[in-house]
């Protein structure tokens, strides 16, 4: 085969790549509505931007732990058969850390954003928003977090400072490949 | 056989009961017909499967009965049967490709049964135009095939334990495996919402009893992420994340988010649970490594392993798995005497980016006791840490993304026990 021929068809062959690479989509994602997109989106970063409206009481959430949370993660969520929830805080750097919700997580957000999505484990979304931030309440006062008198809503919860707030160094950039924008 | 009046037992052509068990007896009748063999047929001393036709076809096969007990091992909490995980039999099996009901699971509250016609996939936060894709939608789009390893940031982390637990290859480090995935190119889904140049990650969330949700840097969005729709060329599996799943090869198993339902585009991380409490590693200073999204470079012998042990001395092949969540495995080296000396061993290709490699080594075992490693090597010249040095990088009690090398003592006898090197 000529070298010209031989040239061409590498470069059809090459053309071949480039489109394999970058396929065409065919656009048929169809537009949400608001109202689907507010039904869906339960995420609740750290500045609270999605809480929704309503509040909860240290005193209300102590109720609503007993009746739904103590059986699985034990009275004030220590002791029972599933994840320890309260206690350990200042444990981080002695020989046995112990990693519960007040000695470690870095937000409050994150505590409601489970808690309402998930638990409890049986019966998850079961709550209703009042009582989620009443538990969350309850929880973070059993260290202290919080005081015993706290209401959290959707201004409040997102101030709460955890004690580990501080406590987590980010390794995602080290993965990042030089050539990837962000 | 047709069946006459006498065998109808009900209205609507309902047969009695006993109407094929007549038939049967009719079809033994025939087959006895040609039961007589000629004496110099060949049928003597030919195998019984020779001389009797085999089972008929079926809609959707299934292993040999004779291999019925290759099995996942399950490791659910007490009480709580939807959370825990089940692990690939990675010992029993050969080549690079999990079969999909040997896929290791890590569910954290169950399995969902996802109606495929009502699931929907949304895309929206910091983007131009929110949408929503159906599966249809998806299937239409252009796809892209490959393989890809999924492990569970978990995989090894007995391996912390003071003293090696006595368990198979799969029980050890069976918390990973290797399909082949079709789907969606994420990117393109991405474009078409128009994403706002503010976002650098976005949460993607399952549809299960979990609510799993986990945060992505969109650069590996951009990069090599997928929806995926198919593994191994079906659909893809419940316990896998049927309808769809996120695919984020070579990351944390965690974070190709299974029953995937929605993607939100964010200003940062949305710190969710499973990047809290989970999948961070706390170090010896009090401090702890959030986001170590990549799985790191790591290699098994699952054959000779626990389990397995040698039948005399003699030539044998050394077998294992070897990846790395950065890219291609560039080397695997074993060792027999405990990583005084190690040899190279071949690389049974294709060497696939981000998916399990298959290493094969030659050994003619003597008989004396042998300690048995292996070290992979990958493309960036990540190199398996020493058991020691990965321990002494983080606080006690930490075992997420345990990668150092693992060793297999193969006793004077042939038996075969775990140790660590
Ligand atoms: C039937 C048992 C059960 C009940 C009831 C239950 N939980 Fe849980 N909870 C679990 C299990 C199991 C997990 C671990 C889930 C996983 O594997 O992701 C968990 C995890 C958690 C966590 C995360 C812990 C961590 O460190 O990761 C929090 C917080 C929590 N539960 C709070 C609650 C609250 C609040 C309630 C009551 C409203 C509740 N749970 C009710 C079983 C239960």
């Amino acid at each position: 085969m000529p070298t010209l021929k031989l040239a061409a068809l590498s470069l059809i062959l090459m053309a071949g790549v480039a489109v394999a690479a970058t396929p065409q989509s065919p656009g048929l994602g169809r537009p949400a509505t608001p109202t689907e997109v507010q039904a869906v989106d339960i995420s609740v970063p750290p500045d609270g931007s999605t809480l929704p409206p309503g509040s909860g009481s240290v005193a209300q959430g102590a109720a609503v732990f007993e009746a739904n949370c103590q059986m699985c993660h034990g009275p004030a969520g220590v002791g029972g058969p599933n994840d320890r929830l309260t206690g350990g805080v200042g444990t981080l750097t002695s020989p046995k850390p112990i990693k519960t919700v007040n000695s470690f997580w870095p937000y409050a957000t994150t505590v409601y954003d489970y808690v309402r999505r998930a638990m409890p484990l049986v019966a998850p979304q079961s709550l209703s928003n009042n009582d989620v931030y009443a538990v969350v309440a309850y929880l973070l006062s059993v260290d202290g977090v919080a005081p015993k008198d706290a209401v959290l809503d959707a201004k409040t919860l997102p101030l709460v400072k955890m004690p580990n707030r501080d406590g987590f160094v980010s390794w995602e950039a080290r993965y990042r490949p030089k050539t990837a924008a962000r | 056989m047709t069946a006459s009046d006498d065998d109808l037992a009900a209205g609507g052509g309902l047969l009695h009961r006993r109407t094929l068990l007549r038939g049967g007896v009719l079809a033994g009748g025939l087959g006895a017909a040609f039961a007589a063999r000629a004496a110099d047929g060949i049928g003597e001393g030919s195998p019984e499967t020779m001389r009797v036709p085999g089972a008929p076809f079926s809609g959707y096969g299934v292993p040999a009965h004779w291999r019925g007990d290759i099995k996942r091992s399950i490791g659910a909490v007490p009480d709580r049967p939807g959370t825990g995980a089940s692990r690939t039999p990675l010992e029993r099996l050969e080549g690079t490709i999990t079969p999909a009901g040997l896929h290791y699971e890590r569910h954290h509250n169950g399995i969902p049964d996802i109606d495929p016609a009502a699931h929907t996939l949304i895309v929206h936060g910091l983007v131009k135009q929110p949408l929503v894709f159906s599966l249809d939608a998806l299937l239409r789009y252009p796809m892209h095939s490959r393989a890809a390893f999924v492990e569970c940031a978990g995989n090894s982390g007995g391996m912390i334990a003071p003293q090696p637990a006595q368990t198979t290859a799969g029980g050890l480090h069976g918390l990973v495996s290797c399909s082949e995935w079709t789907g969606v190119p994420l990117s393109l889904l991405l474009d078409e919402a128009g994403v706002d140049p503010r976002a650098t990650w976005l949460l993607a969330e399952g549809g299960d009893a979990a609510g799993m949700s986990r945060s992505v840097p969109l650069w590996k969005c951009r990069d090599d992420a997928m929806i995926a729709l198919y593994q191994n060329g079906e659909p893809i599996r419940p316990e896998q994340g049927f309808p769809m799943r996120l695919l984020l090869p070579g990351f944390q198993g965690n974070m190709n988010v299974k029953w995937l339902r929605r993607l939100k585009l964010t200003v940062g991380p949305t710190f969710t649970k499973d990047e809290t409490s989970r999948y961070t590693e706390l170090m010896p200073d009090g401090k702890a490594r959030e986001f170590m999204v990549e799985m790191g470079v790591k290699s098994v012998i699952t054959r000779p392993s626990f389990g397995l042990n040698m039948q005399g001395p003699g030539l044998y092949e050394i077998s294992g798995l070897a990846w790395s969540g950065a890219g291609k495995i560039a080397k695997v080296e074993v060792s027999a005497d405990g990583g005084k000396s190690w040899a190279q061993a071949a690389l049974n290709g294709p060497v696939q980016d981000k998916a399990l490699t298959r290493f094969r080594l030659p050994w003619r075992w003597q008989g004396a006791p042998s300690l048995l490693l292996s070290r992979a090597t990958d493309e960036h010249g990540n190199v398996q840490p020493k058991r020691a040095d990965w321990l002494a990088q983080y606080a006690p009690g930490q075992a997420y993304q345990f990668n150092a090398i693992a060793a297999w003592q193969v006793e004077a006898g042939g038996g075969i026990k775990h140790a660590y090197a």
